[in-house]
């Protein structure tokens, strides 16, 4: 019962999310001042003077010639219905062209939230247990570090280290396997650094806990101690911000597809703002709005796996 | 190794400890200490004596910063060479053991009992897994837990924190060490659960024949439960002897004033301190009861569980009076405290304060009716931001209730100091630079600046040392002559109630099952559960060997 009513409260408020995404978006979108069909059709070569009655004619045929409300009310419609609209600057469904940039972005926001996850973790582990003070500083000083580099010009250096320096891996592409490492690189680093400065708090922390010393205690050795009576407990409180992390990872992608000339999500996006193809920038807001609540409803079912005191208030059939 | 080789050499051991504020401070000067065979030694002091330093440095268990040097020690014959000794994890867990200070802590919250408690059996090679849980659940069983297979695979959450000693308890004895050092063991439980977790102590140190180094504040428990008595003050063994005659005859004027300060069950009511008048704004005397409650009833749902909380609790506060609430925990004392103050409502029954219903709901009623009731806890640690200065922490109160100039304002935080015998040049430290006493005192600073009309004391004094405690109990004595204050002092002591309360309502079970004026019922219990709340206060031999 209670159980029901735990999730049901998080399903409506994802719904909310969701609602509100579209509902900001479009009226950002929609709203403000700018004129997507003469870009349109300037872009189709013919400069300078524009066909009025051209421009008329698209603007009734997209509906931008109704009042904004109105408009509304038939996009919200027509998106519950599942239909996403059509590009205005290419004339195929929205669905299509975010669908083919999406197999590749999720391989690389995949690979890079892994690496992130990893990295933070050595990272801060090794940080929050070594004995040794001038590295615990050392490690301790790279997250902010990491922290304070724009991503597109980490992007920039590892290319020009790794691939016009020592060759070892291809400057742009997306089809062989290699072509995934340096952008997967530029899209963790910074993301792992969030990682670890939050996780080296935690183990920190942790390693202070009574219950670490009584372990201690009963002559168990650090590498011990660490397995068995810190992780878990230092790794708890971080997967909220797991969640959170994996919406900068998506904001990270259209980045890093843009400096490693990758297709993708992130691809599509830019060029739909700069283009100013206003259904597809919405279904992009909606689309990542959506990837991010079932995130984090994923990191709300995956709490009392892990944790038992969260499984005792009844969230969970015992 | 003879059975009669001592549990534990110290010699020579110093202890500074290292800090980036304020330089080094010396914890220890040069000491010695033997613990015999089977010898249970109790290392007595106020906080900051170095007990507990001296007690870890036996497990080598010092903290990161301390700068430590011994010339010699053996833990069960073996001679340990300095802190890095790889000899230390093979003693640990083997021939010494430790039990914490705080149960509550001390277990790994996300594993279970079964295996953590048996975890360095195997490391050690002392048994294989199935051994070493079958061991554990006899020592389980000895402890005093029934069905202790199904403790296994329990979490510590789910046991109350007597059950959690006990675990620990069983955990210490598992390997059947040489010593166990017991760092206030009993010091974050009940009494009636002190009590039972010290006798479980007592009848496994007989049983395995170990030794125990015992530290504890409490000279009362101390003389009770060791055979011999290590008296601690400011780094330095100031006495040293059997117990016995360490409090019938002390030698050293230190342990004399420790014994002087601790509450005993002998001791009277407290009165103010000479001098003390009543202040111009306190309240005048009233006949009617400030607080009455009546018939209140509270109910949790705990998963599948109804817990009755509060069972039908009626009782009446009067004007300047002091009435103790007293009840092991689980008996609904805090819940009864969270009603008081309006942070919990009660399913049925009504809370007064001067005839005045407590509001059922409504933030504002609320918020009007804590300008009269306030609340104090138990751990001032706890109950003040950090990050806010004494002076913000007192003036907070008046900020939210009073709109006052700055000049009036500081005025009023400044005799809220005064009243608390608090230096108005502390104002500006925060929570961390301040000692236990002096937090107790800020947060009844911030208790009394809106003089109230009720405070609500819960266990105001059981987080701290007997001295400091006793210098807490006399200003609460103090402020309530100075100021009209009527208290609801909630405590599991009966030795505090007896210094401090008028009348005294004994809880069980969400019931009052006893009421009247403290010495009636002191001297002429009637409910069983007052009759084990009495006989579980420590240190009653100490009342005995009149001093």
């Amino acid at each position: 019962m209670l159980l029901l009513r735990y999730w049901g409260a998080k399903l409506a408020q994802s719904v909310f999310v969701l609602w509100a995404a579209f509902t900001l978006s479009f009226f950002i979108l929609y709203g403000l001042p700018s004129d997507p069909v003469s870009l349109m059709l300037s872009q189709g070569g013919a400069s300078g003077n524009l066909d009025p009655e051209a421009i008329a004619a698209l603007n009734r045929e997209y509906g931008f010639d109704r009042p904004l409300v109105l408009q509304y009310v038939d996009h919200l419609g027509a998106f519950l219905r599942g239909d996403f609209g059509t590009s205005i600057e290419q004339g195929q469904p929205v669905v299509d062209i975010v669908g083919r940039g999406i197999g590749s972005t999720t391989v690389l926001a995949l690979a890079g939230f892994g690496v992130a996850v990893a990295l933070g973790l050595a990272l801060a582990v090794v940080a929050s247990s070594t004995r040794m003070r001038w590295l615990r500083q050392v490690l301790q000083s790279l997250p902010p570090l990491a922290l304070s580099l724009p991503p597109f010009w980490l992007g920039l250096v590892l290319l020009q280290l790794f691939s016009f320096t020592f060759h070892w891996f291809p400057s742009f592409g997306d089809r062989a396997p290699n072509t995934l490492v340096l952008p997967t690189l530029t899209l963790a680093i910074p993301v792992s650094a969030t990682i670890a400065q939050v996780l080296t708090k935690n183990f920190l922390t942790t390693w202070q806990q009574p219950f670490v010393q009584v372990a201690q205690a009963k002559g168990l050795g650090r590498p011990r101690l660490l397995s068995r009576h810190v992780l878990r407990n230092a790794v708890i409180p971080a997967l909220t911000m797991a969640g959170i992390t994996f919406g900068h990872l998506l904001a990270g992608t259209v980045i890093t597809e843009t400096v490693f000339s990758r297709a993708g999500l992130g691809r599509v996006t830019q060029q739909a703002v700069t283009q100013q193809d206003l259904p597809v920038v919405q279904f992009v807001v909606v689309l990542a709005a959506a990837i991010f609540v079932v995130v984090n409803l994923l990191v709300d079912g995956l709490y009392p796996v892990i944790d038992p005191r969260i499984r005792r208030r009844g969230l969970v059939a015992a | 190794m003879s059975a009669l080789e001592p549990a534990l050499v110290i010699e020579g051991l110093t202890v500074d400890y290292r800090s980036a504020r304020t330089g080094t401070a010396t914890a220890l000067e040069p000491t010695a200490l033997t613990v015999g065979a089977g010898e249970v030694v109790a290392l007595v002091g106020e906080s900051g004596s170095g007990k507990t330093t001296l007690g870890m440095a036996a497990i080598g268990l010092l903290a990161p910063n301390a700068l430590a040097r011994f010339d010699r020690l053996e833990l069960g014959g073996t001679a340990i060479r300095d802190w890095t000794d790889p000899l230390w994890r093979s003693v640990r867990g083997t021939a010494v053991s430790l039990v914490p200070q705080d149960p509550s802590v001390s277990l790994n919250p996300v594993r279970t009992i079964g295996s953590q408690a048996t975890e360095h059996l195997v490391l050690h090679g002392l048994a294989r897994p199935h051994e070493a849980r079958a061991r554990l659940v006899d020592l389980l069983r000895e402890v005093g837990f029934d069905e202790p297979e199904r403790r296994l695979g329990q979490y510590p959450h789910e046991l109350s924190g007597g059950q959690q000693q006990r675990v620990l308890l069983a955990m210490a004895f598992s390997s059947d060490p040489k010593l166990i050092v017991a760092d206030e063991p009993t010091s974050g439980l009940d009494v009636t659960v002190q009590r039972a977790v010290l006798d479980r102590l007592d009848l496994l140190r007989a049983e395995h024949g170990t030794a125990i180094l015992f530290i504890t504040h409490d000279l009362g428990v101390a003389v009770e439960r060791a055979d011999r008595i290590v008296v601690l003050q400011n780094g330095r063994i100031v006495e040293e002897g059997p117990a016995l005659a360490v409090a019938t005859n002390p030698q050293h004027e230190y342990t004399r004033s420790l014994l002087a300060a601790a509450p005993s069950f002998a001791s009277g009511r407290l009165v103010p301190s000479p001098g003390t008048a009543p202040a111009p704004d306190a309240k005048a005397p009233d006949p009617a009861a400030v607080l009455v409650v009546d018939d209140v009833r509270k109910a949790f749902v705990r998963g599948r569980h109804v817990v009755q909380a509060l069972d039908g609790v009626s009782l009446a506060v009067g004007r300047g009076r002091t009435l103790g609430i007293v009840g092991e925990s689980g008996s609904g004392k805090s819940t009864l405290a969270r009603v008081l103050v309006g942070l919990e409502h009660p399913d049925s029954g009504t809370v007064e304060v001067h005839g005045e219903p407590v509001p059922r709901r409504g933030a504002r009623a609320l918020r009007a009716y804590r300008d009269h009731v306030q609340l104090i806890y138990q751990n001032p640690y706890a109950s003040l931001d950090p990050r806010f200065s004494v002076v913000e922490t007192i003036a907070e109160p008046l900020r939210n209730y009073r709109s006052l100039g700055r000049a009036e304002l500081r005025a009023r935080v400044d005799d809220a100091l005064d009243a608390v015998a608090l230096p108005r040049a502390l104002g500006r430290r925060r929570p961390h630079e301040l000692s236990g006493g002096q937090r107790q005192r800020v947060a009844l600073a911030r208790g009394i600046v809106l003089r109230p009309d009720l405070l609500v004391l819960d266990e105001p004094v059981s987080a701290l040392d007997v001295s400091v405690q006793a210098q807490i109990l006399q200003l609460l004595v103090d402020l309530q002559a100075e100021y009209g204050l009527s208290y609801a002092f909630i405590t599991h002591d009966l030795a505090v109630v007896r210094q401090i309360a008028d009348e005294v309502a004994v809880v069980a079970r969400g019931r009052v099952v006893e009421t009247g004026s403290v010495e009636a019922v002191f001297d002429r219990p009637a409910a069983a559960e007052t009759i084990r709340l009495i006989e579980a206060i420590p240190g009653r031999r100490t009342d005995a060997i009149a001093i």
